[in-house]
Parts: C-alpha cells; sequence; structure tokens
C-alpha cells in the first residue's frame, strides 16, 4: 500500500479519529476527562507513548517476521508497551517530579488503553513503513489529545449547568461525546477517495 | 471497586450486581465500536468471556508464586496468551465474524475488563471461583453489547439478527450505526438503568419509614 503522508495524518487525525471515529481509548476518554489540565496531561503522555511504541514495534515485528513467529505478536507488543509505559514513568519521576506527582496514577493506566495497542496493529494490518508508520503513530495519537481536551472543555462548561440528578455523570458525558463525534462524522467526505 | 458484603454466587454477582457494562462501566471501546450489529455484539461478548475465563483461572492458579512488582506484567502476558489463542480460535471457527470484529480481538488485551477482574478477584481467590466469576463478569459483558447491539440494529438497519423486522418501507436511522448512535445508546440504556435503581431506592426508603413507627410503638 502506498499512501502519502499527508493523507495519513489526515486520515487518521480527522476523519478516522481514534477517539471518535473508531471508538478507542473509551476508558481514559470518559474517566479523565473531566478537568482539561488532567486531560491535557493525559494526552501528552499518550502522545509520547504511542510514538515511542509505535516506532519500537514496528522494529521488533521485522524481527519477529524474519524468526517466522508472527503469533506472538501481540505478546510482544503488549511487552512493548508496558516496558515504554515504565519506561516513561521513570523518566518523568527523575526529570520533573512535580508531574510525576500529578500523572502518577494514570500512569500505569496508559498500558491497558485499547489506542496504544491499536496503533502497532493498525501499522502492521497496513503494511505502512517506517515514514508511514512514524506519521501514523503521531497524528493518531494527536488525535486522541485533541479529543480529550475537547471533551475535557466542554465538560468543564457544563459542570456548573443545571442538570437532572439522573444523568448526572457518564450519562451526561456519553451524550456529550455523542455530539461530538457526530460533528467529527462530518470530516468523513474529506479523504478524496485516496 | 468497594464491595463491603462479600456475594455468595460470584457468577451472578458478574451477570447483574457488579455488570461490567452498565454498573462498572469498563470496556468500553468494544462495547462501542463492535455493537453495530446483535451478531458481532454476541461474538464479541463470548469471546471475551472465555479470554476472562481461561485467564482467571491461569492467574489464580499462579497467584501464589508471583512477586507483587511484577504481577501487573505478568498477568498482561497470561491475557495476552489467552487472547491470542482465542484470535486463532474465532479464525477457525467463522471467518465473516473474523472479519467484522477485526482489530477488535487483539484489543481485547487491553480491555481494562480483564486487568480489573484479575487484579481484584483472580489475585486473592482460588481458581474455581475465579474462573466463575470470569464467566458471570464475561456473560454479563455479552449481555450488555447484546442490549446496545439490539438497540443499534433494530433503529440503524431495521433488522435483529439480520431478520428484517419493519417491512421494506422502512427508513434505517442510520445514525444508530455510526459512533454517535453508540455514544447515545450506551446514554440510554445508563439512564434507564439509572432509573430502576433509583425507584427500587426509593421503594426501600419508603419501606423503612413504614417499618420505623412500629419499632419505636414496641
Amino acid at each position: 500500500m502506498n499512501e502519502s503522508l499527508g493523507h495519513i495524518f489526515v486520515d487518521s487525525f480527522l476523519i478516522n479519529n481514534f477517539v471518535l471515529c473508531v471508538c478507542l481509548g473509551m476508558c481514559s476518554f470518559l474517566g479523565l476527562s473531566a478537568k482539561f489540565s488532567t486531560a491535557w496531561r493525559m494526552g501528552v503522555s499518550v502522545m509520547f507513548v504511542i510514538t515511542v511504541s509505535g516506532i519500537l514495534s514496528y522494529g521488533m515485528n521485522i524481527v519477529l517476521v524474519m524468526l517466522h513467529a508472527e503469533y506472538l505478536r501481540l505478546i510482544v507488543y503488549i511487552v512493548i508497551i508496558a516496558a515504554t509505559v515504565q519506561l516513561t514513568e521513570m523518566f518523568i519521576k527523575k526529570n520533573s517530579p512535580a508531574l510525576f506527582r500529578e500523572l502518577g496514577v494514570y500512569l500505569p493506566l496508559i498500558t491497558t488503553n485499547c489506542a496504544v495497542l491499536a496503533v502497532p496493529l493498525f501499522q502492521t494490518a497496513r503494511n505502512y513503513n517506517f515514514v508511514q508508520s512514524t506519521v501514523f503513530a503521531l497524528s493518531a495519537s494527536g488525535g486522541y489529545c485533541m479529543a480529550m481536551c475537547l471533551l475535557a472543555l466542554v465538560r468543564e462548561r457544563t459542570e456548573l449547568s443545571d442538570v437532572p440528578s439522573l444523568a448526572r455523570g457518564t450519562a451526561l458525558t456519553l451524550v456529550l461525546a455523542s455530539v461530538l463525534s457526530m460533528a467529527f462524522m462530518g470530516f468523513a467526505g474529506m479523504g478524496g477517495g485516496g | 471497586m468497594s464491595t463491603t458484603t462479600t456475594p455468595p454466587n460470584p457468577f451472578l454477582n458478574g451477570l447483574w450486581r457488579q455488570n461490567p457494562t452498565f454498573v462498572q462501566i469498563l470496556g468500553m471501546c468494544p462495547t462501542l465500536a463492535i455493537t453495530n450489529s446483535v451478531r458481532n455484539a454476541i461474538a464479541m461478548g463470548l469471546a471475551t468471556a472465555f479470554v476472562l475465563v481461561i485467564s482467571n483461572g491461569l492467574i489464580a492458579a499462579i497467584r501464589k508464586h508471583v512477586p507483587k512488582q511484577v504481577r501487573i506484567a505478568t498477568y498482561i502476558a497470561i491475557i495476552a496468551t489467552a487472547v491470542t489463542v482465542t484470535d486463532y480460535l474465532v479464525k477457525a471457527i467463522s471467518i465473516p465474524v473474523y472479519k467484522a470484529l477485526g482489530p477488535f480481538i487483539p484489543l481485547i488485551v487491553a480491555n481494562c475488563l480483564v486487568l480489573e477482574r484479575a487484579e481484584a478477584f483472580a489475585a486473592k481467590k482460588p481458581v474455581i471461583p475465579s474462573m466463575m466469576d470470569g464467566a458471570g463478569m464475561g456473560l454479563g459483558f455479552a449481555f450488555g453489547l447484546t442490549c446496545l447491539g439490539t438497540v443499534r440494529e433494530v433503529l440503524g438497519a431495521g433488522t435483529f439478527l439480520s431478520v428484517p423486522l419493519f417491512g421494506p418501507n422502512f427508513e434505517p436511522w442510520v445514525l444508530f450505526l455510526l459512533p454517535p448512535g453508540g455514544f447515545i445508546s450506551l446514554a440510554i440504556w445508563l439512564l434507564v438503568f439509572a432509573s430502576f435503581r433509583e425507584r427500587k431506592q426509593r421503594k426501600l426508603q419508603a419501606g423503612l419509614t413504614e417499618i420505623q413507627p412500629a419499632e419505636v410503638r414496641s
């Protein structure tokens, strides 16, 4: 497959936005988007983890294909992700203890974020080369970060409004997400058939 | 997870009282992405239930030999193995289902529900109750997915298990097959369950206030 880099970028950032159009990374999307500051930090650390683990799993996939051990792919990918998360945790702990204290609880959660695992799986399934994989990882995670921030901003707005007590919490968040996702459906025509 | 009273039956606990979809709100990615038809929803629910039973059983079996620091990594490796088995199993059973579920079978690894059950239940309990818990949670999850899939397929395509329901003049509400429909139908289900719970609570409270005067008199 020979997709242009621009197409990959627009496709994974907007048209097939991981969160709003493919429904990946839902747990953190619904759980951590109550405050903009948290959502933003979570988005950036997920971006970092996705990009690093995407590049590493591209390399590991070559090794696995060479060894004819494709059935180990899933296990190898998840181990890479767990290791990257651990590394990020150590890195942040050493360089900025203040940020670590704020993010501490959420960092281990990145391991079980489906968006992180989906990037290596998709790039393998679509036979992307190295540059394409990197662009894909960056733009997909950028899309995740953007969706997180958007929902967090909307939720901060609804904090003070008068909502029926039944609908408070997850139900309201889901309705907001539905409206956001409907807006993103509008990008569907932008692919230009590429 | 803050259940103060341990229910007698872990199987029923997962199926209803701690239903993963409607009560715990776990494992949202497949819940929203795969439920655009009842068939896919059931297949996904059963695959997840299968993974849960295997991984809970294995984790409970080795729970005393795993050092605390590396337990999450160990659990994830076990879950990934169970998912790989399921992936090949689904491929062997039905190719159309495998194609429809696509990348979401490997993504069961990253389903928070599986890891949560491993950490909250299988890491502390013996093998048989853990497998029961896995089966209950898995079937509860399948039940949740089927509820959602029914709404979305009936409204979005006018069919149930690909059997047309409304005759030829029905104009399908395609939005319900797309992600926004998933969000909104889950929101509606949550509201329905929340209103049930509130009504039950109100009845309970009404019952209590009726009993109290009698107690005072005696």
